[in-house]
């Protein structure tokens, strides 16, 4: 832990604070269309498994279970071999979103079914009988009521994902953490490692701990509101009885 | 065709079979420990951010506080090279055993901890989720009995915290075994790792000279097999679990129909 005070080390940082920034933007590159790819996956599988038909629901569960049930490194790698064997090599950074994308939208699917599974019954068939369509059923009546559970889950993924960009590594990529332990094991700047970490984790934690923040604090006002809501009904209940 | 015949032919490789067993050994040893202990480190840590509330004892909760923020929101492999620099290893995990060499076993044991401390994080917040979920009343019931605020924890609050939390902590022994991959970034010794590594050397094996697209396939498809066949029994565990649960709520609520009416 010395050279956590070590001027000599900190320099070095801050002489190559320009690879810091890259791995940094990186970072954010592949968790921004990450996020994104994995919303998309999300909402179609989720609906899929909210939908109540056999062949679309099998096909959700498929997807989820086999992606949620092995490793995201193992994804990774496979997709990167597979494809640089092939000859059909697409590149690290776009390797990277689309298996943190796969990977996330199969657990972003299980918030949404969960979310949509979560409205009553009555509901949809109340919009039915409005003459809603199943996108206008799902856009205005069925979605917007769900969305309080969704959130923080949702939220939560988000984080995960961030902090799973760090598999780029095996392939190696050009992520925040790649270029973290390039930079303490590389020949010309290699040793300040302290520093170099201390840097790092920061980076990570200020992408993530807002967002985790906000997850909780939702979490825990709907919880409240949970509770505050069952006591008047069974109230109401008393007073009707 | 012919291609997959021949990364096929790497299968019926008995040596090949031990090594990947091997370390499919090693991934689950690893996972349990990270998970047994990582329970009792985030039941502590739960506890402390929780009630330590009063005078001296608040400093306590902010290191609990300041640890779960940390490693909530930074990535495991951070943890995991901080540690292979930092973490010292004793001499007892510092000689070859179980096949491994001194310095692999150095790293894993280094490694294993970063999981742990990660894994620990986690699982506190977990249990922290259910220590909430405990009725205030429980622990007024327990004073009234005359139990101290120790034993209400051991003997009251605890298990009804754990119960609830079952299908969660299930849930995280699976992101465990999945997160044990993230070792294969610093040493070859679990499934992840020994999979990738039979790949980079597939040319021999397979007797046609070279690494074919089908022996990605072959062999990441094993690997991934073991891990869903792993994860998958747990996963159905929880949802066996959860289906059982939630048929109590249903049971109150038509009792407060009956009631009402």
């Amino acid at each position: 832990m010395a050279g956590l005070l070590s001027q000599d080390a900190w320099g070095k940082v801050w002489t190559y604070r320009g690879t810091f920034a890259m791995g940094f933007l990186n970072t954010l590159l592949v968790a921004a269309v990450g996020v994104l790819l994995s919303l998309i996956l999300g909402i179609i599988f989720g609906l899929m498994g909210a939908s109540g038909k056999r062949i679309l629901k099998g096909i959700s569960r498929v997807y989820v279970e086999a992606i949620q049930n092995t490793p995201l490194l193992l994804q990774i790698c496979f997709l990167y071999y597979a494809l640089a064997f092939s000859g059909k090599s697409i590149g690290i950074i776009p390797t990277g979103i689309l298996s943190v994308g796969i990977y996330h939208g199969a657990y972003m699917a299980e918030v949404f079914r969960a979310g949509i599974e979560s409205i009553p019954k009555g509901q949809f068939e109340a919009a039915a009988s409005q003459g809603f369509g199943y996108i206008g059923r799902m856009y205005y009546i069925i979605l917007p009521q769900s969305i309080k559970i969704i959130l923080p889950p949702m939220v939560n993924q988000v984080v995960n994902l961030i902090k799973n960009t760090s598999c780029l590594y095996i392939i190696g990529g050009t992520d925040l953490i790649s270029l973290t332990y390039s930079f303490v094991t590389g020949e010309a700047t290699g040793g300040a490692y302290a520093p170099a970490y201390v840097v790092s984790g920061i980076l990570f934690f200020i992408m993530c701990f807002p967002l985790s923040t906000i997850a909780t604090v939702w979490e825990q006002n709907l919880k409240k509101r949970d509770a505050r809501t069952v006591d008047t009904r069974k109230e109401g209940k008393a007073v009707t009885a | 065709m012919s291609d997959i015949m021949a990364s096929f032919s790497i299968l019926k490789n008995e040596s090949i079979w031990i090594y990947l067993l091997r370390g499919v050994a090693f991934t689950l040893v690893i996972s349990v420990i990270a998970v047994v202990i990582a329970i009792l480190l985030g039941a502590v840590l739960a506890l402390v951010r929780n009630y330590c509330k009063k005078g001296w004892c608040v400093i306590f909760r902010w290191i609990a506080t300041i640890y779960i923020e940390l490693f909530r929101n930074t990535p495991l492999l951070l943890w995991i090279f901080i540690c292979l620099v930092f973490f010292p290893c004793p001499d007892l995990f510092s000689r070859p055993m179980l096949t491994l060499t001194s310095v692999e076993t150095k790293l894993i044991f280094k490694a294993a901890v970063a999981l742990t401390l990660f894994e620990s994080s986690v699982i506190a917040e977990i249990i922290r989720g259910g220590l909430n979920s405990v009725a205030e009343g429980q622990f007024e019931a327990g004073h009234s009995q005359g139990f101290s605020s120790v034993q209400i924890m051991i003997y009251i609050v605890l298990p009804q915290a754990f119960r609830s939390i079952v299908p969660t902590l299930l849930g995280q022994v699976i992101t465990t075994v999945k997160d044990s991959s993230y070792l294969a970034n610093v040493a070859t010794i679990e499934l992840m790792a020994r999979t990738k590594k039979i790949l980079s050397s597939a040319n021999m094996y397979n007797g046609t000279g070279q690494i074919n697209v089908s022996d990605v396939f072959v062999l990441f498809g094993v690997a991934a097999m073991i891990y869903f066949i792993i994860n998958f029994t747990l996963s159905c565990v929880v949802r066996k679990i959860q289906k059982k649960r939630r048929v109590t709520p249903r049971v109150v609520e038509q009792e407060l129909q009956l009631e009402a009416s």
